[in-house]
């Protein structure tokens, strides 16, 4: 919701200040509609990062009232030595990066069943696209009573035993479950790659000898490319930030082997109500995503390959 | 074009050289209906389990044929869950419709009069998608409890505007883009006003998709649940927090819950299923067609 990365926004106040009087009327009509758009993100989206970051220099427990005192960067100190927040990194790294890679695979997979014609084709769509229209709510408290229970849960209701599949595997039940929300949304994007891949392209393939496996690798595959890319892009975005399955299935434990960074941060928020503290995990967060935005920015700029302006 | 679509020299939505015949067709059939069921296995078997009668809910092994009861739909509007669905119709409709009314314009000065740093602007808005809603969190909660906006509706429909813009402009710039511009040209020189413009030429030609914006928009608002939980309660709580509230609860509640989590996940996902092909526009934010 905060941001901050802005592309040569200097640059642009720069020409607004020498432009000639007349021309800047017409510009200021075309921004017009731009304007409230514009106003409202960046009231609602980077207000509240200024306040974040005047929080992060007090030291402010909510349940001690009336100690607010200012403490300068001793938050950021407690914050950066933390190992719960250490160990919260990691798990956002392996849950994020797992579900990401595993339904962009199963994703690949069902969009190469998919892309040819077969009895029923648009009723198995339909069906595969059902588990990420299922509230995220919804589907984390049916995956963690209704299928991973040990005792009526339909896993051993089908393979038998009586596994905790939570407590015994806690991580791989959270990616599980998002991959199982995910593979959809990357499935429909890759099958519009595929479907948008010329016939002739494919028969010149065939033309000169390749095999089924060999066209796939060296034709297919390459041309998915963008659309892989994109798909892990938009993926890492939504499942970096995930909390509603970490909060119903696990809540972040055993310990804190699922606890990832937006549970950690709302736990320290709202369970030990230590706003400095908090406050100051929001900002490191924060950078850290710049740098990582910034990256994925590039990756999204040569992905949406821009026309110039009209 | 802000699109992934290649201008391919043939487009094959129905590929004739793809039907497989035969052994393998038979194989490829059997294969995808297999993958489709298995992941429609879960949503069934919630479907089901919302029928069911506690008892048979909880059985071990679990029971596959029933006799289907009301029981747990009766509970859950016993418990209450109206409220919570017009609490969430209401977020979900009037952000999606303050989106708009937002997004619309600033994508218009995006693409068919753009302003000068127009890349930079979009670059802007997909950035703010980008951050973690948890940096946000306390500022957010501190000063929505200074306003004594704490557990409304309102609060969550100024939120989820937030949430949703990025997207509606980066969907709404890329529908507009497919104006041609010959027409909008044409019209002013037949001395055409904006609003006619708009109204005449613009309009009909993006209703899709607003449509298709508004879709996805709506999907995501009614689906939110971390701003939800940590900032309504009773009054203004959405559906997801009336799930929640269910765990609560003691003894046998698995119907009960299936048939709870069936009712909310109902809106969206009939919605999806009648606009499969806006879906993947809205989700690419119209990267791809």
């Amino acid at each position: 919701m905060t941001q901050t990365v802005t592309v040569g926004a200097g640059a642009a106040r720069r020409r607004t200040v020498r432009s000639v009087p007349a021309g800047a009327r017409q510009r200021w009509t075309r921004r017009a509609p731009l304007l409230p758009a514009l106003i409202f993100a960046i009231l609602v989206t980077q207000i509240p990062f200024l306040v974040t970051l005047y929080l992060s220099t007090l030291d402010w427990n909510a349940l001690r009232p009336g100690r607010r005192a200012f403490v300068g960067l001793a938050n950021y100190g407690e914050v950066l030595t933390d190992a719960r927040l250490r160990a919260a990194l990691l798990n956002t790294v392996v849950l994020t990066a797992g579900s990401v890679v595993l339904s962009v695979l199963l994703g690949l997979g069902l969009a190469i069943l998919l892309d040819r014609r077969f009895p029923g084709r648009g009723v198995v769509r339909t069906l595969l696209i059902t588990p990420f229209l299922v509230m995220p709510m919804a589907a984390a408290l049916l995956w963690k009573h209704a299928i991973y229970n040990p005792s009526y849960g339909l896993i051993n209701g089908v393979v038998g035993g009586s596994t905790d599949w939570v407590s015994r595997y806690p991580m791989l039940s959270v990616v599980t479950t998002l991959v199982w929300q995910w593979t959809p949304f990357m499935m429909l994007i890759i099958l519009a790659g595929l479907q948008s891949q010329s016939l002739e392209t494919l028969e010149a393939a065939r033309v000169d000898g390749a095999g089924p496996w060999q066209t796939f690798t060296r034709v297919t595959l390459p041309y998915l490319r963008p659309y892989l890319e994109l798909g892990a892009l938009l993926g890492s975005i939504y499942l970096v930030q995930t909390f509603d399955a970490v909060f119903t299935i696990t809540q972040g434990g055993p310990g804190t082997a699922t606890t990832n960074l937006p549970y950690e941060i709302y736990l320290t928020t709202f369970r030990k109500f230590e706003y400095g503290e908090a406050a100051a995990a929001g900002v490191v967060v924060v950078i850290g995503t710049i740098v990582v935005a910034t990256f994925a920015l590039r990756v999204i700029s040569s992905l949406f390959r821009m026309e110039d302006a009209r | 074009m802000t699109t992934l679509t290649r201008p391919a020299t043939r487009r094959r939505p129905t590929s004739p050289a793809r039907r497989t015949g035969g052994r393998t067709g038979v194989a490829w059939t059997g294969l995808a209906w297999l993958a489709g069921l298995l992941f429609f296995l879960p949503v069934l078997w919630m479907v089901l389990t919302g029928f069911k009668r506690e008892v048979d809910a909880a059985s071990n092994p679990p029971s596959w044929f029933f006799t289907p009861v009301l029981d747990g739909y009766r509970q859950v509007f016993d418990r209450d869950l109206t409220p919570y669905l017009l609490n969430s119709l209401m977020a979900s409709l009037l952000s999606t419709l303050l989106v708009l009314l937002l997004a619309t314009p600033a994508a218009y000065a995006l693409s068919i009069r753009p302003v000068a740093k127009w890349r930079d602007v979009l670059f802007f808005f997909i950035s703010t998608k980008m951050l973690p809603a948890v940096a946000a969190l306390l500022p957010i909660y501190l000063l929505v409890k200074e306003l004594g906006m704490l557990d409304n509706v309102w609060t969550m429909v100024v939120l989820y505007t937030a949430m949703n813009l990025p997207l509606a402009v980066w969907m709404m710039r890329s529908f507009l883009l497919e104006v041609p511009s010959a027409l909008i040209e044409a019209a002013a020189m037949d001395g055409a006003s904006l609003t006619v413009t708009i109204r005449r030429i613009l309009l009909p030609i993006v209703a899709p998709g607003l449509a298709a914006t508004a879709l996805i928009c709506f999907i995501f608002s009614w689906n939110e649940f971390f701003f939800a939980v940590n900032l309504t309660a009773t009054r203004a709580g959405t559906s997801p927090i009336f799930l929640v509230g269910f765990i609560t609860s003691e003894g046998l509640f698995l119907a009960r819950l299936c048939a709870a989590a069936t009712i909310v996940s109902l809106p969206v996902v009939l919605a999806g299923w009648i606009a499969q092909k806006q879906l993947v526009r809205g989700l690419s934010m119209g990267a791809v067609k």
